[in-house]
């Protein structure tokens, strides 16, 4: 088992360095850092222009460049300087790093639950009215707009809140300034709620659709039949023999929907007002702030890579052909 | 599926008992392919259904918009009055009909989630075949070029891209996100393509002196065209949802053009204001889009692989 993970994560480091070039080029595509200065009125002399774009270092080649980003990352960890004024890129980040986290995490655990749970009782009771309840449930959130169902449910719990006088759910912020110990910790929870649920939701509607459909494949197989007819209970042979080899491609799926789940978290953070990864990207484009981007692809990049690489591990854990082979 | 028999008369006359003149209940007219997937198809009331409503909406949209006796740029002396007869919809504050306004985001939508479709349909689909056929470094340097654009999310780079090519228009918005789209199929396409190459009819057309092109285009991809069909429906939902979400954060479609989302955008405020029905009316053309458009990839899936259909545990 150690083998296979140190061979795993050996294969992701290449994967991760290919990765930061194709974002670096994307990113020299679609941001020019230099848009805001020269648009400025009135417009800033040649000077002040050639000296911003020495700091950017925009001057040479692209390769030229790369190598100066990576080498500035990697060594002396280094984001580069933004244009936007007052923000230093690590700090930035590690803030920001952190409240998404926070949300995507719980999001993702929570939705990972729920699409079991509905997946296996959906699947074992299909055609029943509880099968048709789930799956048209399922249908309507992932036909949902996530912003749509944000913005709904943030109306509805103003509204809710406003009639009851009680403000525990919180709609707006991550978090209110000035609060310690335990009433730091409820009034966290508190604003963690709604952009849980609205983030679980929208990724929760495919994976369950998906449970449902690995779950019938493994029911319909001859070892499950054989496990009943060798007189295990119904339960044993659905958790032991059923559940487990249903839940391997479902881990496949979740890894694979990591990076929907990061462009998910910045819609939901945008409705909800919180100032993580989603608010730094969005303030990031719109000032053609250059490396304030490419942290967030590259931090991005990093994220899927190692999802897919917890993925590969999990299966490992799941199915012990894989482990050996 | 193709090489299926498609003779209107062939019967099963043969192997009844010798005795007597053949018994007509016994006879079975073979069906062709295409009629088994339709006969199964319809079985699927749900998606049935959805193919009327995504037609209705279609119509409404393309058709219904140029018959409104309100132009989506109209501005009508109303002023942020609720749904009545003479505005369906209701009208925003400047005054512009929201029913002629939701007609055309719903057409800007359509034109954007149809290009999508089908752009990322064939680059994905011949992407995964020639993966999928050649197999070896071939199919290890594109698989790989097809992860790397799956670690990027579709909505930070459509972000970054939309906000570059703002001034093109929606042609632009569509093209960066079939740009990241197409992984997807082609995924999927080389999975198929892995276990068709290996058949013994692909076998025979190569005895037979077939160029590649000509096994991959005539042999290998019609039968893959059930998966691709379904991953298409999937593909219109998700490109209705990705540009409402990008035109939402303003990378969008821009004013004055508009779409759904650039809709749902201007009336986020609304909503507080009590003005629901500009919320509400882009919001349900969305989840009436998504939703056929999903059901009927459901019922596509269930007609063209009919083995999820039982259990047998």
């Amino acid at each position: 088992m150690l083998a296979f993970a140190v061979r795993r994560l050996l294969v992701s480091i290449p994967v991760f360095i290919v990765s930061t070039f194709l974002v670096f080029l994307l990113v020299t595509w679609g941001a020019d850092p230099l848009a805001q200065l020269k648009a400025k009125n009135p417009p800033p002399s040649q000077a002040v222009i050639n000296a911003m774009a020495n700091t950017l270092y925009i001057n040479h080649s692209i390769p030229a460049r790369y190598g100066h980003w990576f080498s500035q990352l990697f060594f002396h960890g280094n984001w580069g300087p933004s244009i936007q004024s007052g923000i230093a890129i690590g700090q930035l980040l590690g803030t920001s790093l952190e409240l998404t986290a926070r949300l995507v995490i719980l999001a993702m655990i929570l939705a990972v639950i729920l699409a079991i749970i509905s997946g296996v009782i959906s699947a074992t009771r299909q055609y029943s009215k509880t099968d048709y309840t789930i799956t048209l449930i399922g249908f309507l959130f992932l036909s949902l707009p996530v912003f749509w169902f944000a913005i709904l449910l943030k109306q509805l719990v103003v509204n809710m809140n406003n009639s009851l006088n009680w403000y525990f759910i919180s709609t707006y912020g991550a978090n209110t300034p000035g609060l310690s110990g335990w009433s730091a910790f409820s009034d966290a929870v508190g604003h963690l709620i709604l952009p849980t649920i609205v983030l679980a939701m929208s990724s929760y509607a495919s994976w369950s659709r998906f449970q449902r459909a690995s779950m019938l494949d493994v029911l319909g197989s001859d070892y499950m039949r054989l496990a009943r007819a060798k007189g295990l209970s119904r339960t044993r042979v659905m958790v032991k023999h059923g559940l487990r080899t249903a839940l391997i491609p479902l881990t496949t799926q979740v890894a694979l929907d990591t990076a929907a789940i990061l462009g998910g978290a910045v819609l939901t953070e945008n409705v909800f007002g919180w100032q993580g990864m989603g608010t730094m990207l969005v303030t990031g484009i719109n000032a053609g702030d250059f490396n304030t981007v490419l942290a967030w692809l590259t931090v991005a990049a990093i994220i899927v890579i190692l999802f897919n690489l917890i993925a590969d591990l999990l299966y490992g854990v799941l199915d012990p052909r894989i482990r050996n082979a | 599926m193709h090489d299926l028999p498609t003779e209107d008369n062939q019967s099963t006359g043969n192997i009844t008992p010798s005795a007597g003149p053949v018994e007509r209940e016994f006879t079975v007219q073979a069906r062709t392919q295409f009629q088994l997937i339709f006969r199964r198809f319809l079985q699927h009331k749900l998606a049935v259904i959805s193919v009327f409503v995504l037609v209705a909406i279609v119509l409404l949209a393309f058709v219904g918009g140029a018959l409104w006796h309100y132009k989506y740029t109209d501005i009508t002396p109303d002023n942020s009055v609720p749904p009545s007869g003479t505005h369906p919809f209701g009208t925003d504050n400047l005054g512009y009909d929201e029913f002629a306004r939701v007609l055309r985001g719903t057409q800007r939508s359509l034109e954007i989630a149809f290009t999508v479709a089908i752009l990322a349909t064939v680059v994905g689909t011949i992407w995964g075949a020639i993966a999928g056929f050649y197999r070896g470094i071939v199919d290890s340097v594109m698989m790989r070029i097809v992860d790397l654009v799956l670690t990027i999310p579709i909505i930070a780079a459509g972000a970054l891209l939309g906000h570059h090519f703002q001034s093109a228009g929606w042609s632009a918005l569509a093209l960066v996100i079939a740009g990241l789209s197409w992984p997807a199929v082609s995924r999927i396409v080389r999975g198929q393509t892995l276990s068709l190459r290996e058949k013994e009819y692909v076998e025979a057309a190569r005895a037979l002196g077939a160029k590649d092109s000509r096994i991959i285009f005539r042999h290998i991809l019609p039968n893959v065209i059930g998966q691709v069909i379904v991953v298409v429906t999937i593909l219109v939902a998700l490109a209705i949802l990705t540009e409402s979400a990008l035109s939402y954060l303003g990378f969008g479609v821009q004013a004055p053009d508009t779409s759904l989302g650039t809709l749902i955008s201007a009336a986020q405020t609304a909503l507080q204001g009590g003005q629901w029905w500009l919320f509400y009316f882009p919001g349900i053309f969305i989840i009436l889009i998504c939703l056929s458009v999903n059901f009927i990839g459901d019922g596509l899936r269930d007609a063209f692989d009919p083995s999820q259909q039982r259990v047998r545990a």
